[in-house]
């Protein structure tokens, strides 16, 4: 009222004054506002500004990255013969890529073996065999020159001392694809005259002479057991006058060969064992593995990884599962990121008896151990929708909780707000002032946890794997507990089957933990140190 | 005091409620998947005439009815019919507590001064070099899951220094019948490490974390003003009050030593309730299975709630739930 009587006093005060002393203040003038002379920062800007000064999450957020990668390009370089293969003899065998082994000697598909006397000369026999030449079959080299040949599965060896049984044990680095060596198979003639055309073609042999029946081969179920040797497989030389000489190892030793030979004094290289007389004829052979392994798949046994302990090549199982972990903990983070931002919106901006309903709701649905709710769920739903997926529907039941918990406090903190009261004015509805008002404001902590949901997803999907609880170790998919709970019995003899696995969902977990503090730290720079 | 009362039952009758609903639950879906009679005649008629007794031809509710009285009147939770053939579950499963409680009791003893210390040294020396290091170890150990570092003790302990006479722990009748023998203790180190670790690691952090907050106040300032060496200030007012929230935690899990760690238990062959639900569930031995989940879901509500009402006591400054 007062302005009222002051606004009419001072009206009359410049009532005198002549209209033509009155000039528009802005004419001609265009009115706006000054332009800014810096970019404006938007809110995810800012963010992501101080999160790559962070340098601890910059570092996991690129090993995550390659993470990816892997998971997804190995699959893609991986032919599908190879990612198929489940070879019955190359099980749990260490990494082994050729060109490396050649030139740096590492992946050498190695394993530190200590052999007796006898032992060694069996091994370092295979290389010799299988350097044996049909058309100069009386030249036979020596152990010591087998060191030079591809196929010596001993890639270096030296003396290391005594046993308890006073033998001389040797050391050896001993490369198990060849330490296979020789095996006998039972193959069709037709595929007998394929590998003969093979072996003509390519230039590398598969069939070997078999083993002759006699007193000096102790075990005839064994190929390795080319050469002379007395029952305690100790390798002997016999002369012609049937005197036997046991022989020891040194390096120029040369084995006297044990080979079956027919009555023309040719050598043996199948023998009929049944089937009918033609194509469909039964022949047992002695073949060399490798070579075999080469015929049959068309490339040589060269594994990353090496191979798991059904015989898959390790490093496409971990891609897959790796794939499988991934795939899984993202799609329960949105999933989660959904229901918990409208659930937890709808607690947070109602309030009252709305509140108490759902609180009791998330209540019991969070008192429910996860472990319960994941058997359950794999009880029922597994055989009508699979194993991933049921473990999906687990996730998703009470993971959301924790997303919706942080919403709802984050609510209640925005919602009294003048800004929130001033758009409740100006006529917003309340969905509205929910998505356009408050929202935004909690984005960063929702986007934090969602993030930080990833690590905690893929720990609980490896463990339950590992425990058996879940089973998803079918041909096509995998998962890295799995891996681990197939290793867990066998891994101090092998231990690349546990450490590949283990290594890497180690670095997944560390690496998303610390990804997920950083972008905390991003969106909310005063939460910084602070645990949630 | 009247207040917290009335809290304390508010929040016991909720919590027996979210308990109930939650039983039903399980319940329900347990007796909703198919059951099998074993191959052997005698058994299959015994088991047979078990469950017409149980009601399992009637429909589920009143079956849950005669659950829930068999409970009331008789403390029967139903009968193993796999794992130990005709022991009632109760018998099963209370013969499994004391291996778990025991190894879970040790890890504790031995981690929770350790990760208090840790941190409480961590928050002293913050930002120092000494500080860094702790603070990457923690998120090391926290990171990478138990059973990673599972086998490294594993493989260090019996593998490489040969400490132990088997990678797993002794059985009852190795260790001389009793699980409170010196041998039975020390075939149970790798396991309470391997526990311990994570524990450790997650209590160092929390430590760290509260201590420093406290640390910056400005009653610290004050203690400093008034005359108090840094230590005496340090011990008397921020260690006291960086407690409040770190003691409901170290009950928490206190109570949650009955659950153990089913992953820790499978790989060091532990005979406890964690062994025993991977059983249960693998021979498909249902009551055992049910009387399992309702144990853990009450150690969890029961944790929960003891947190929460520990609070109140600990600190009368915070009365969660009042307005």
């Amino acid at each position: 009222m007062n302005d009222n009587t002051s606004n009419v006093n001072n009206f009359n005060k410049f009532e005198d004054i002549q209209k033509e002393k009155f000039d528009f203040a802005n004419k001609g003038e265009k009115l706006s506002d000054q332009k800014l002379d810096t970019k404006p920062i938007s809110y995810f800007k800012d963010a992501f500004i101080r999160f790559s000064k962070n340098k601890a999450s910059v570092a996991a957020a690129v090993i995550i990255a390659l993470i990816v990668v892997y998971a997804f390009l190995v699959p893609l370089c991986t032919s599908s013969t190879k990612a198929a293969l489940l070879d019955p003899y190359y099980s749990k065998k260490a990494p082994r890529i050729v060109a490396l082994k050649e030139d740096l000697g590492i992946f050498d598909g190695g394993i530190n073996i200590k052999y007796n006397e006898r032992a060694l000369i069996i091994e370092l026999a295979k290389g010799v065999g299988a350097e044996f030449d049909s058309d100069d079959e009386d030249n036979i080299i020596s152990l010591g020159e087998s060191m030079d040949s591809y196929y010596q599965p001993v890639s270096s060896y030296e003396y290391y001392g005594v046993n308890a049984g006073n033998e001389d044990v040797y050391q050896s680095r001993t490369d198990a694809y060849l330490s296979q060596g020789f095996m006998y198979i039972q193959i069709e003639q037709s595929e007998y005259q394929n590998i003969l055309d093979w072996q003509e073609e390519t230039g590398l042999t598969i069939l070997y002479p078999l083993i002759a029946n006699n007193e000096y081969n102790p075990d005839t179920s064994n190929a390795n057991y080319w050469y002379k040797m007395n029952s305690k497989l100790t390798p002997v030389s016999v002369d012609e006058n049937d005197h036997v000489t046991k022989l020891s190892y040194s390096e120029d030793l040369v084995l006297q060969d044990n080979y079956m030979r027919n009555s023309e004094g040719q050598l043996v290289y199948y023998t009929y064992i049944g089937g009918g007389t033609t194509e469909t004829a039964q022949y047992k052979v002695r073949i060399l593995y490798y070579n075999y392994y080469i015929y049959n798949n068309g490339f040589e046994p060269e594994y990353l990884l090496g191979t798991d302990s059904s015989g898959y090549d390790l490093a496409y199982r971990m891609a897959r599962g790796i794939q499988l972990s991934l795939l899984l903990a993202v799609s329960v983070s949105l999933i989660n990121f959904v229901i918990g931002a409208v659930y937890g919106a709808i607690e947070g901006y109602y309030g009252g008896a709305t509140d108490l309903i759902l609180e009791r709701v998330s209540d019991i649905l969070g008192g429910i151990p996860f472990i319960v709710v994941a058997t359950l769920f794999q009880m029922h739903l597994a055989a009508k929708v699979g194993g991933v997926v049921s473990l999906l529907f687990a996730f998703v039941l009470t993971g959301w909780l924790g997303t919706a918990y942080r919403v709802r406090t984050q609510f209640y903190r925005f919602k009294n707000e003048e800004y929130v009261m001033a758009a409740r004015t100006l006529g917003a509805r309340d969905r509205r002032i929910i998505w356009k008002h408050i929202f935004p404001n909690s984005l960063g902590t929702i986007i934090t946890s969602s993030v930080l949901v990833i690590p905690g997803v893929i720990f609980s999907e490896s463990m339950l794997s590992y425990l058996g609880i879940i089973k998803l170790g079918g041909s096509k998919i995998t998962s890295l507990g799995t891996l681990l709970s197939d290793a867990s019995s066998i891994w101090t003899t092998y231990p690349h089957l546990m450490v590949a696995p283990a290594v890497v969902i180690s670095l997944l977990m560390i690496c998303f933990n610390l990804f997920g503090n950083g972008l905390r730290d991003a969106f909310n720079p005063t939460l910084r140190g602070v645990e949630e | 005091m009247k207040g917290m009362t009335k809290y304390v039952l508010k929040r016991i009758l909720l919590m027996l409620f979210t308990f109930f609903v939650i039983v039903t639950i399980c319940f329900i879906l347990i007796r909703m998947l198919p059951q099998e009679l074993p191959q052997d005649v005698n058994l299959a008629a015994a088991i047979q005439a078990r469950w017409e007794a149980l009601g399992y031809d009637k429909p589920i509710l009143v079956q849950y009815g005669i659950y829930l009285k068999n409970i009331v009147t008789e403390w029967d939770f139903g009968t193993s019919w796999k794992i130990s053939l005709m022991k009632p579950a109760t018998y099963v499963m209370g013969s499994r507590l004391l291996p778990t409680v025991l190894v879970n009791l040790y890890s504790l003893i031995f981690a929770i001064p350790l990760g208090i210390a840790l941190g409480i040294y961590a928050a002293i020396r913050k930002n120092k070099w000494e500080d860094q290091i702790i603070s990457v170890v923690i998120m090391l150990f926290v990171s990478v899951p138990s059973y990673v570092y599972a086998f490294i003790v594993q493989y260090l302990f019996y593998f490489k220094w040969h400490l132990v006479s088997q990678p797993t722990i002794l059985s009852l009748a190795d260790a001389g019948g009793t699980y409170f023998s010196w041998s039975m203790f020390v075939s149970m180190i790798p396991a309470v490490l391997a526990l311990s670790f994570g524990e450790i690691a997650g209590l160092a952090r929390f430590t760290r974390a509260e201590l420093t907050e406290t640390l910056t106040q400005d009653y610290m300032l004050l203690a400093r003003t008034k005359g108090l060496t840094r230590s005496q200030a340090t011990v008397r007012h921020a260690l006291k009050n960086a407690m409040v929230p770190i003691l409901p935690m170290i009950i928490s899990s206190f109570i949650g030593i009955l659950g153990g760690s089913m992953i820790i238990e499978q790989i060091f062959s532990i005979p406890g309730v964690g062994q025993l639900y991977i059983l249960s569930i693998n021979l498909l031995d249902y009551d055992v299975f049910m009387l399992d989940s309702i144990f853990y879901t009450f150690i969890g509500l029961l944790a929960g709630i003891v947190v929460d009402i520990s609070y109140g006591f600990i600190d009368p400054r915070i009365r969660m739930g009042e307005k």
